[in-house]
């Protein structure tokens, strides 16, 4: 089988005329079709600007991406606006954490979505909006006919998220990106979301790259977990095995300092210190300055990527593996 | 170094009553927001954001406030600061009634009772270096200024930040973990009996998260305080909290001891809540969503019981009559719902 996605060594730069912001540095990774990966990582730690270059949705004037992106055989990088907007809702959507932003707020969610299945499938707005119905059954929202013509704000939150994935879903992508997408709902809609999303990825087939900054959400979807941590992917494998063996100290740290039913006598778990600044990113393992286990030669550079067990990469000095061949 | 104006004291000479005196009492506490519409400005509808809402809080405890986003939660908040004054409801505050003749002035319970937010930048003054920000409120009460900044360099150190590094800077060049970190120092600088924490760790991240939390109860510990806790976050109210409070669509819905409520929840709702958790496990992932659909409007809130509407039991009984909380000594874990009730009529209600 073939990788749908994959990415070599992509970094993205954001040029200000004060400073340099390294938001992305060096991450690679594949993924292959019907896969669900969790990026999980902390806010700044670059999984959203990740997410963003795959759709190239960056300023393109003020970022500046290096390295390699391929999705399902083709060059995202080298693609031309009119090949992207084919790519755009079509083979690859994006789901985001606000729908009410990401929606137009004067166009009713139906027509909205007659309009991408119109524009991408070449038929007509009133097969667009048959197929808008379905989807509404599809992603599970009642009076469902009566829903389509409700404007944004009309919806409740998990209502116009469920829209928000029937738009994503209207031309049956291969990829769906989903950026922290039930992090603002309630905490018994969040639930119900997250089902939703795992059934239809299971029926469709799909693939899903899903980023969140909450272990127990990358528990319930994932298949495999990549954690990010100041632009780095420091850590994946399969999320089983990354929840009950973290490898890495600061996916170990993370576990440890998540809230969940530790005894309430005790103090927690914590990291010391906080995420660096990205302007001025330490030289080498960028984790080193708040890591229990760092030594000098932790600086010398960014660790090697090594590999403990079948399927999982590290990269951190002090886990003793071999070291990852790149073809 | 000189903490002793922050040392504990064995007998808090603050204390009116004795320590079996609840610190804050609340009883039947309403705000009803008009909406307002149409060319004349008419009230169209009343959100009843906070709907008869009585606790109490004891001396020294920790009280968990949970709930989805609407059920009123940071209203009670605002109430209990007078940040927005209370449609009707009582609040005694150690055995004085508060904004009342021959009590305790807004002004001095708000010496005594403090507020932590959950955005850590907009609470702050952002052309104001933060150790002014913590003494402002000194300052404002007659504290000399020499000594308010003085004070509050102490108050720096109590919240594991260097103040001669971070004393003189302005908010934009913290990092959200340490905002928030002076806000609990500006919180502690009138040296309240009470603090009020508005989903005060919610914007951190997890590692950051954490190191609040040790804070807050290191810092309850050393200078006995009293904390309401108001969070979504199910997981972190319980370790912290002592008594927790559910509450729904402005309503308590159940109230009880952290642990009991957490391991027999007794309302429909708090088991769905706690159901709807993830479960940090591939192996036992949630099928079935616990409720279906979104927590209703709070403008028009369903008659009877307020979750009938969602409720895996809901009998004709439920959406008839409001099932009561009950009374109970200030330990008991109660819930409304007709279930509890065995005079309610409901066909799974327990039996004496």
């Amino acid at each position: 089988m073939t990788p749908l996605v994959e990415v070599e060594n992509l970094s993205v730069n954001f040029v200000t005329r004060e400073s340099d912001v390294r938001a992305v540095n060096g991450v690679s990774f594949t993924m292959m079709p019907g896969e669900v990966m969790c990026m999980l990582g902390e806010s700044g730690s670059g999984k959203s600007v990740t997410m963003r270059a795959l759709m190239r949705l960056l300023p393109p004037k003020r970022s500046v991406i290096t390295g390699s992106i391929r999705i399902a055989g083709q060059d995202v990088l080298a693609m031309n606006d009119a090949t992207l907007r084919r790519m755009r809702g079509n083979s690859v959507s994006m789901i985001f954490q606000e729908p009410m932003t990401a929606f137009d707020p004067v166009v009713s969610v139906g027509d909205q979505i007659a309009e991408v299945v119109a524009l991408h499938r070449g038929v007509s707005h009133r097969a667009g909006r048959q197929r808008a119905l379905d989807l509404f059954d599809l992603v599970r929202i009642p009076s469902a006919q009566r829903r389509l013509d409700a404007y944004p704000h009309e919806l409740s939150g998990g209502l116009r998220q469920r829209a928000m994935i029937a738009l994503a879903l209207s031309c049956e992508p291969k990829l769906l990106l989903a950026d922290e997408p039930t992090t603002a709902l309630d905490a018994t809609v969040q639930i119900q979301v997250l089902i939703l999303l795992r059934r239809l990825q299971q029926e469709m087939g799909m693939s899903v790259i899903f980023v969140t900054h909450d272990l127990g959400v990358a528990a319930e979807i994932a298949d495999r977990v990549a954690v990010m941590y100041a632009g780095r992917v420091v850590e994946t494998g399969p999320v089983r095995d990354l929840l009950r063996n973290p490898q890495h100290p600061y996916t170990a740290g993370l576990l440890a300092s998540t809230v969940h039913d530790q005894p309430r006598d005790q103090d927690l778990k914590t990291i010391p210190g906080a995420p660096p600044d990205m302007r001025r990113l330490p030289p080498g393992c960028s984790f080193a300055p708040r890591c229990p286990l760092a030594g000098a030669d932790c600086d010398a550079g960014m660790p090697p990527p090594v590999s403990p067990a079948p399927g999982r990469i590290v990269r951190c000095l002090r886990v003793s593996a071999p070291q990852v061949e790149f073809a | 170094m000189a903490m002793t104006s922050f040392a504990v004291e064995e007998h808090d000479e603050r204390d009116r009553g004795g320590p079996q005196q609840p610190l804050l009492t609340v009883t039947d506490l309403k705000k009803h927001f008009a909406i307002r519409g149409g060319i004349l400005g008419r009230v169209t509808a009343q959100v009843r954001a906070v709907d008869g809402v009585s606790f109490v809080v004891r001396k020294g405890e920790t009280l968990g406030i949970v709930g989805e986003s609407g059920c009123g939660k940071s209203t009670v908040a605002r109430l209990l600061m007078r940040l927005i004054v209370p449609d009707a409801g009582e609040q005694i505050f150690d055995g004085e009634a508060v904004g009342e003749r021959g009590g305790i002035s807004v002004a001095e319970m708000r010496r005594q009772v403090q507020m932590v937010f959950q955005d850590s930048a907009s609470s702050l003054n952002p052309r104001m270096p933060v150790q002014n920000s913590i003494a402002f409120g000194p300052i404002a009460f007659g504290t000399p200024r020499a000594e308010a900044i003085g004070m509050a360099r102490e108050l720096l150190v109590k919240v594991g930040l260097n103040p001669a590094l971070f004393g003189g800077r302005y908010p934009h060049e913290l990092s959200g973990g340490q905002k928030q970190r002076i806000n609990i120092a500006r919180a502690l600088a009138l040296k309240p009996r009470m603090i009020i924490l508005d989903e005060a760790v919610s914007a951190l991240d997890k590692s950051v998260e954490a190191q609040v939390l040790n804070l807050l109860q290191a810092l309850k510990r050393d200078l006995n305080l009293t904390y309401i806790f108001i969070s979504h976050d199910l997981g972190v109210v319980r370790w912290i909290s002592d008594r927790v409070l559910v509450m729904y669509l402005g309503e308590v819905v159940e109230i009880g001891p952290a642990d009991e409520l957490y391991n027999a929840p007794k309302h429909p709702y708090t088991s769905a809540l706690l159901a709807s958790r993830p479960a940090l496990d591939p192996d036992n992932r949630r099928e079935e969503a616990p409720v279906s659909g979104d927590p209703p409007n709070p403008i028009n809130p369903p008659s009877g019981c307020r979750f009938h509407t969602r409720c895996p039991h809901v009998e004709a009984v439920c959406s008839a009559k409001a099932p009561m909380l009950g009374h109970g000594d200030h330990g008991a874990h109660l819930a409304a719902c007709h279930m509890q009730d065995p005079t309610s009529g409901h066909s799974q209600a327990v039996r004496h």
